[in-house]
């Protein structure tokens, strides 16, 4: 069974290699591979779980395998794959969501169409003239690089795939870095685009501020605890351990202060308020795309790293306190927001930060299964209505070019009375809408968001609790306004009126993400439920409950958070439909406030803060100053004074001493020597017979004395 | 019969020397040869004298002083000639303005 | 002092006189007619040492040829007849320090020589002084090479000094 689990991330990641290297220019033969990796990847996963849904007590006898891996001087560091209860369901909810939206984006990408009049790759496709009998009309049209698009998709889903299956926090931050990579190649995958790439570069700086507190709280655990399994960590010696060290920051103990730490990665992965910036700009990004990283994948891996550590988070009260904080006021947040948002996708963004912030707040009050069925739920019925908001966009946009009519085709002002056009889609994106809203009973959104509101009601955390329910309260709403403008009612454009329904690769994988978003509540209802508790077992808490080391108690029942609950879905749902489906326009929205409409105007705010001056070091103080001034100056007067040397050598030593005194020095003096020599031979004979007979004088005078 | 030999060796060798000066010293390149022929002259006397004074039954003294006679005469007859050709050319007999054999 | 030493030094001083004369004159002629007294007086001492075949034939030959060589070399070698500049060079200093060191190098060695004063052996009863020189001359065993090697030269230098300075010749 391990050997499955060590090659669950392998497919995708060959995926990748093989599209990337050799078949990029083949697009039918790249959607094979991707699809294919996915499905083997899928497979894989679902052997696993079924198997591990066959162990007894699998929260004690989970499967984790590992080798040494790093040298660190007498010991090592080992890395290995782990599937424990948590891991099982996250593996299932990754195994579906990944594979149904690999199958989607086939026929997202228009696979199969023709290829566009100026399709440039870089830009997204703006479709093609073909003539039928006898008249043109344009035709949605393939995507220049469709090819990449799956490999990318491909390391993506490798980089959940290790995340979901380490067993150790280094190849968990692998995994969380890849996808951090991954988000910034498929957000800015249409690079023509100067929007796309800026929120590519949003997301991965945004996402990066949290992840160098994610690596410090790595590093301190390390040197705390000298492991990175959790296995290792989450025994009782290492936790009273790492209890028991006091740090100097905030007056946390260790524990809270790395649990603090890992948490501010969450907060930048899950887009939580501070850090919650890059999302709504991530819709930038093709829809299946959006799909993958704001639903299946990349943020609940921020919420899954959160559930994993939970045993050292829930050590420290301090550590705590910030998370459910944070977790609620993000969800209530991001739900103002949301009411004002005009682009579909942007609502389901805003819908995203706040769902996430209602399992951040739930693992803040210690609801840690609560938080976990959330998860699970929120992962199948996002991606439900991200994919089902593509297909209304394809729709749309397949009506723009029957119509002519260039109108956004992500307005939901635009749309209006598609129910008729595209039906699948409808009915698919309205019980999706409903989990979301937590419709009673009948959608898992309801199980999984009752059961936080019961959690937070019932261990006395009642600002949570309220505040969660307001935040309940705006979802119900803003889901109704979205399916009323868009779905309901009568066509606001020409392009609506001519949308028709997505190709069966795409409204397939709608209809399975329903089957979960429905049906997957039953697994979890809760045992005191009136009626219906104790029909069926609550599978789900006993399963993934058994994941920490004291079972969490099955919570008494009490009616008002079950009214609360059900009292603001149902009147959200319907306040929603009865404001919204009289509006024809957007100047008779009554809730486009400023200050929502503009977020809150943080993004004014840290462009003020932080864009700015990081702007103003970066060019005047780095580059302008130091870089031009100072490093260039030094080079300059390095080269100045070379210069100089150079001079000085030339002028005063090589000019006058080696070239006048040595060389024209030795000419002259050999030409001066010959002058004077030549003087002996004047052509005077006279003079050459003095020389001789001076010469013999003193020859005479020399042997005479010397030798005679 | 009563001079001694030295008296002839040293007057000798004072027309040479004078002769000697002659050659060295003066200009004219005709006045270069009376100075050898005072030179060979010194000789010639040098020569006899010896034979007197030696010898006199051996000749070789008076032998060699007619070869010097003739070769004297040679001389000045070639020399001469010289300077009257090289006069003709160069219109000078000084003999430091005959320098064209020079480097 | 015996007469023939009283001949000797007047004629030795004669012959100085006008040696010193013959390089000292400022005119060329003048040097050459001197030339032609110390000729005279070489003579008288060929005389004095009795062999006056010599001294005649000093007479004839030196004077009466060479010597008139030089009067007529003079006269042709000048346009007009006339000296033109210093006769003597400039640094005449050299030479007269030279010939006077080599003068007394050469007296001095003079004084060296074993019996330089010694006084002629009487010549033989009946020595004819020409006769034999004839003799030697032209004997075999004695000077005929010498001799006719000497004709030759003149001969060639006959032939020499008349190409040389015949005129008309282009130099």
């Amino acid at each position: 069974m391990n050997w499955i689990i060590w090659l669950l991330p392998v497919p995708p990641l060959l995926a990748f290699g093989v599209i990337t290297l050799f078949t990029n220019k083949n697009r039918g033969l790249s959607h094979v591979l991707g699809v294919g990796a996915a499905g083997l990847s899928w497979l894989g996963s679902m052997v696993v779980f079924i198997s591990a849904l066959g162990v007894e007590e699998f929260g004690k006898h989970f499967y984790e395998s590992a080798i040494n891996w790093l040298p660190t001087g007498e010991t090592w560091l080992r890395i290995g794959v782990r599937i424990d209860p948590l891991s099982a369901v996250t593996l299932f909810f990754v195994a579906w969501t990944i594979f149904m939206i690999f199958i989607y984006s086939i026929g997202y990408q228009n696979y199969g169409q023709p290829e566009g009049d100026h399709d440039q790759p870089g830009l997204p496709p703006h479709g093609a003239t073909v003539s039928e009998h006898g008249h043109k009309h344009k035709v949605p049209s393939v995507e220049p690089m469709y090819a990449r698009f799956f490999a990318f998709l491909g390391l993506f889903a490798f980089g959940m795939y290790t995340l979901v299956v380490s067993n150790n926090l280094l190849t968990l931050f692998v995994g969380w870095e890849i996808m951090g990579l991954c988000s910034y190649l498929l957000i800015g995958f249409w690079y023509g685009k100067p929007s796309a790439r800026n929120a590519a570069i949003k997301a991965f700086m945004t996402t990066r501020v949290g992840d160098v507190f994610m690596l410090l709280g790595i590093a301190y655990l390390y040197s705390a605890t000298g492991t990175l399994t959790f296995s290792e960590i989450f025994t009782e010696e290492m936790l009273a351990h790492l209890a028991g060290i006091s740090t100097p920051v905030l007056g946390l103990s260790g524990a809270g202060l790395i649990g603090l730490l890992l948490f501010i990665g969450t907060v930048g992965k899950s887009a939580q308020w501070p850090l919650h910036v890059w999302l709504p700009d991530a819709m930038e990004g093709p829809t299946p795309v959006s799909a993958m990283i704001h639903a299946a994948t990349m943020v609940s891996a921020g919420v899954y790293a959160v559930l994993r550590m939970f045993p050292l988070l829930s050590l420290d009260s301090g550590t705590m306190t910030v998370v459910a904080f944070i977790g609620s006021f993000t969800a209530l947040f991001a739900a103002s927001i949301a009411v004002a948002q005009n682009d579909i996708k942007r609502v389901l963004a805003y819908s995203t930060i706040s769902q996430l912030g209602f399992m951040i707040a739930a693992l803040g009050i210690h609801a840690y299964v609560a938080a976990a069925f959330h998860l699970v739920t929120h992962a199948f019925f996002k991606a439900l209505l991200f994919l089902g908001s593509g297909s209304v966009i394809h729709g749309m946009e397949h009506g723009v070019l029957h119509s002519g009519d260039h109108v956004d085709p992500q307005d939901m002002f635009n749309m209006g009375g598609l129910r008729k056009k595209m039906p699948i889609t409808f009915w698919t994106f309205l019980l999706g809408g409903l989990a979301l809203s937590g419709f009673p009973v009948l959608t898992a959104g309801f199980w999984s968001k009752d059961e936080i509101l019961a959690d937070a009601f019932g261990h006395g955390h009642l600002a949570v609790f309220f505040t969660l329910a307001v935040a309940a309260f705006f979802t119900a709403f803003y889901t109704m306004r979205q399916i009323t403008l868009t779905f309901l009612g009568k066509a606001r454009s020409k392009a609506a009126e001519h949308a028709s329904e997505t190709p069966l690769t795409m409204t397939i994988p709608l209809i399975v993400l329903t089957i979960f978003a429905v049906g997957f509540g039953w697994i979890g209802v809760p045992e005191h439920f009136p009626l219906l508790g104790g029909v069926l077992p609550n599978w789900f808490h006993g399963f993934v409950g058994s994941t920490l080391a004291e079972h969490p108690e099955a919570l008494e029942f009490s009616s008002i958070p079950l009214w609360t609950s059900i009292g603001v879905a149902l009147g959200g749902l319907l306040l929603g439909w009865l404001v919204y489906r009289k509006v024809g326009s957007v100047k008779q929205d009554f809730l486009q406030i400023p200050v929502l409409k503009n977020k809150w105007y943080f993004d004014e705010a840290y462009d003020f803060l932080f864009i700015r001056p990081a702007g103003w070091i970066a060019e005047k103080f780095t580059y302008l100053f130091m870089d031009r001034r100072i490093i260039d100056g030094i080079l300059h007067s390095v080269a100045r004074f070379s210069l100089f040397l150079g001079h000085a050598f030339r002028n005063y030593f090589d000019k006058p001493v080696v070239n006048e005194w040595i060389g024209d020095g030795t000419g002259n003096l050999v030409k001066a020597s010959g002058r004077g020599m030549r003087k002996l031979q004047a052509g005077r004979i006279q003079a050459y017979m003095l020389v001789s007979m001076v010469l013999l004088v003193l020859f005479a005078l020399l042997y005479y004395f010397l030798m005679a | 019969m009563t001079i001694p030999l030295s008296w002839y060796l040293i007057l000798a060798a004072a027309i040479f020397c004078i002769g000697l000066y002659g050659v060295l010293a003066r200009r004219n390149a005709i006045a270069i040869l009376l100075g050898v022929e005072l030179m060979l002259n010194a000789v010639n006397i040098n020569l006899v004298a010896f034979w007197r004074y030696q010898d006199p039954a051996m000749m070789t003294g008076q032998a060699f002083a007619v070869i010097v006679f003739a070769v004297a005469a040679a001389e000045v007859a070639v020399g001469l000639a010289l300077i009257i050709s090289v006069y003709r050319r160069r219109m000078t007999v000084v003999a430091d303005e005959i320098d064209l054999m020079k480097w | 002092m015996t007469a023939e030493q009283i001949v000797f030094l007047l004629t030795a001083g004669a012959i100085l006189a006008c040696a010193v004369m013959v390089v000292a004159s400022g005119k060329l002629l003048h040097s050459a007619l001197w030339l032609v007294a110390v000729l005279f007086g070489v003579a008288v001492l060929y005389a004095i040492l009795q062999a006056g075949f010599l001294a005649v034939v000093q007479v004839v030959v030196y004077i009466g040829a060479i010597a008139i060589l030089f009067i007529f070399a003079v006269m042709l070698t000048r346009r007009e007849l006339r000296d033109h500049g210093p006769q003597t060079r400039a640094a005449w200093w050299l030479p007269a320090t030279l010939g006077v060191l080599i003068l007394a190098g050469l007296v001095f060695l003079i004084l060296g020589m074993p019996a330089v004063n010694r006084l002629p052996a009487a010549l033989p009863e009946g020595f004819d002084g020409v006769r034999v020189l004839g003799t030697t001359l032209v004997s075999p065993d004695a000077f005929v090479l010498p001799f006719e090697v000497a004709s030759i030269l003149l001969l060639a230098a006959l032939v020499g000094a008349i190409y040389l300075a015949g005129s008309g010749r282009k130099a």
